[in-house]
């Protein structure tokens, strides 16, 4: 198990101090200006030597999508970095707590990877809902301004740097990155086709990176402490800790930070005080949000919590939150509630998407009482098959693959309810004729 | 023209104070980018206005930003947090997504409208309350939960739900979190980290 000293987030549970002060006395804030002075490629190479994968679901190498950004900023085109805080998958509710509890953390590493990428201006898009986080954050903003941390001359640099706090109004497909860029420049948030990748044409037409907000917020830990530090945390390719939120059947739901790689059993018995009724009673777990294939207890006893060892399972690890279904929960109306989810979220701007997700929920609805043909799960596969890599973003992938999960995993279950309705359907008949 | 309400010849502007608000808004976008400002000025307007974005709000605000009607509209009716018709005084928003849903959103569910009398999208007849259903408000590990206006109240049970609304009926409503007495998102018997600090 990690050791308190190697934990990031701090004040995750938000017992201490969340300001200034707070924050400075857990290790926020210290030798900032000497970090920035070892010049923008070092802090890049740091990034990239700690193995960083970006936290918000993708797990593409946070680094390297840094060094897709120009070297030099073009006459009239500045550089931006932009923070995804609009948290709305399903299951996940990390970033939540470090901007309420741990905002500083944040802060700093909008100035540290801002400065990495030779931005000026950050803008951290937080969804709409999180109007007390919001509160919170804009405070420690304030403070920190206050205090000279950011601004001009931040932390007595040269390299003047602002950070803007934006808040959205209540649309999951803000949390894909071009559709952020759209709702943040004033517009409905339809993802953009790509390329052109925002490093190239981001927001306002700018080179632009977009980060999720632990990725930004573990990179002044990272600085200070070493590179080989988090590197020497987890598994290879799969550095780190992470913050992981483990809701649904457990006697203990809770947010925790973990080292990547911790046995899923473990995390879910040491944290969140197991599964209810015990570990036998599970059924199966969603490891790393909605958007990813369930998986049955089976795999559940021996997987471990990384990007490639829930890949090679076929689901991943994407935000980290572990949504755990015991043996009484129905796993038909879970995936059917995240197939709602889609339909509802769908922007309407890929047929595939817009039709498809609406599909796909009347059958699975149908699928909860059995009132389906057993013809129709291979139907189900092939559309939902039709709708993942035919779309402009991945919400039409979001939408397939826990769909998928649910039949490679639990068909039996499926045919078994078939089959129940049409005999109870038949027996109804026979007593209908018979009445 | 009128809006879904009927309400086409209300007219709107912003109050010097909230005035003042929105041009800081605007002031944290480069110049020509003015129309970032639309989703912080909608919900500026929509507080101003008991909730609700009308036909004038929407005009107002295009105004201000120097944005075609047609390109305010467009966002008003995409993002879910801006109502097109008038709601209560208190907004609850139940969470039906399958983290709270595991968890008892139904019971939730159904206690509301028992104790309120209406049902999924209706509005008491004292104006007091309105009723929906949302996705996901991003509290998993604080399951079932709601929020009411900017509030997220968590770790709810039916019981618990009834006697919120009774105190916001009689106006005054409980503080937010986690209603069981547990530290945010820590485990409810404590936390099993960050204790050596």
């Amino acid at each position: 198990m990690l050791s308190d000293s190697d934990r990031i987030f701090t004040n995750l549970y938000g017992i201490q101090d969340q300001g200034l002060a707070g924050a400075r006395a857990r290790g926020d804030w210290d030798g900032t200006a000497a970090l920035i002075a070892k010049g923008h490629d070092w802090i890049i190479d740091q990034v990239k030597e700690s193995g960083l994968r970006g936290r918000g679901g993708a797990g593409f190498p946070t680094g390297l999508k840094w060094s897709f950004m120009p070297k030099e900023e073009a006459p009239g085109r500045p550089h931006y970095l932009v923070v995804n805080a609009d948290e709305s998958e399903p299951g996940t509710c990390k970033d939540r707590d470090m901007m309420r509890h741990d905002p500083h953390k944040l802060i700093e590493g909008c100035l540290l990877s801002g400065f990495a990428m030779r931005a000026h201006a950050a803008y951290i898009y937080i969804r709409g809902e999180f109007y007390d986080e919001a509160v919170a954050l804009q405070a420690a903003i304030d403070e920190a301004y206050d205090a000279g941390l950011i601004g001009r001359n931040p932390c007595s640099t040269d390299w003047h740097f602002d950070v803007y706090l934006h808040r959205g109004a209540g649309a999951y497909i803000c949390g894909e990155e071009t559709g952020l860029l759209e709702s943040l420049e004033g517009k409905p948030g339809r993802p953009r086709l790509k390329p052109p990748f925002p490093a190239a044409v981001g927001l306002y037409g700018c080179p632009s990176t977009v980060n999720n907000v632990e990725t930004i917020a573990v990179v002044p830990t990272i600085l200070r402490r070493g590179a080989e530090w988090f590197a020497g945390l987890g598994r290879p390719k799969n550095t780190g800790t992470k913050v992981f939120c483990i809701s649904g059947h457990v006697n203990q739901p809770c947010n925790v930070e973990e080292e990547m790689g911790i046995p899923m059993r473990e995390l879910i018995e040491k944290h969140a005080g197991g599964v209810r009724g015990g570990w036998d009673n599970l059924q199966a777990v969603i490891p790393g949000g909605a958007s990813v294939p369930l998986l049955p207890k089976s795999i559940c006893d021996e997987v471990l919590m990384d990007f490639d060892s829930l890949m090679a399972e076929k689901s991943g690890l994407g935000t980290a939150a572990v949504i755990v279904m015991d043996k009484s929960a129905d796993v038909v109306e879970a995936i059917a509630r995240l197939s709602h989810f889609y339909m509802h979220e769908s922007c309407g701007q890929c047929t595939p998407c817009r039709e498809g997700t609406g599909w796909v929920y009347r059958v699975m609805l149908r699928l909860i009482r059995g009132e389906a043909s057993v013809e129709e799960i291979d139907l189900l596969w092939d559309v939902v098959g039709q709708i993942e890599g035919h779309t402009i973003c991945a919400l039409g992938d979001a939408a397939a693959w826990p769909v998928q999960g649910l039949i490679r995993h639990f068909r039996p279950e499926l045919e078994r309810r078939i089959l129940a309705a049409k005999v109870g359907g038949d027996a109804a008949a026979t007593a209908a004729a018979a009445a | 023209m009128t809006d879904k309400a009927g309400n086409g010849a209300g007219t709107f502007a912003f109050t010097p104070e909230n005035r003042a608000k929105a041009d800081a808004v605007i002031a944290k976008y480069p110049a020509g980018c003015q129309a970032s400002a639309v989703l912080p000025l909608l919900d500026l307007a929509q507080r101003q206005n008991g909730g609700w974005i009308s036909q004038a709000v929407m005009e107002h605000v295009a105004g201000l930003l120097d944005m075609a009607s047609i390109r305010v509209y467009e966002v008003a009716t995409f993002y879910t947090m801006l109502n097109l018709e008038p709601v209560g005084r208190y907004h609850v928003q139940l969470c039906r997504t399958t983290p709270c849903w595991l968890r008892g959103s139904d019971a939730l569910r159904d206690a509301c409208r028992d104790e309120l009398g209406v049902g999924l999208g209706d509005t008491t007849e004292d104006g007091l309350f309105t009723l929906t259903e949302v996705e996901c408000l991003g509290a998993c590990v604080n399951a079932p939960m709601v929020q009411i206006n900017d509030d997220f109240y968590e770790d709810l049970d039916p019981a618990r739900m009834k006697e919120i609304l009774r105190a916001c009926k009689a106006g005054d409503p409980p503080s937010p979190g986690p209603q069981t007495g547990r530290q945010t998102s820590a485990p409810s018997s404590g936390p099993t980290t960050l204790t050596e600090l």
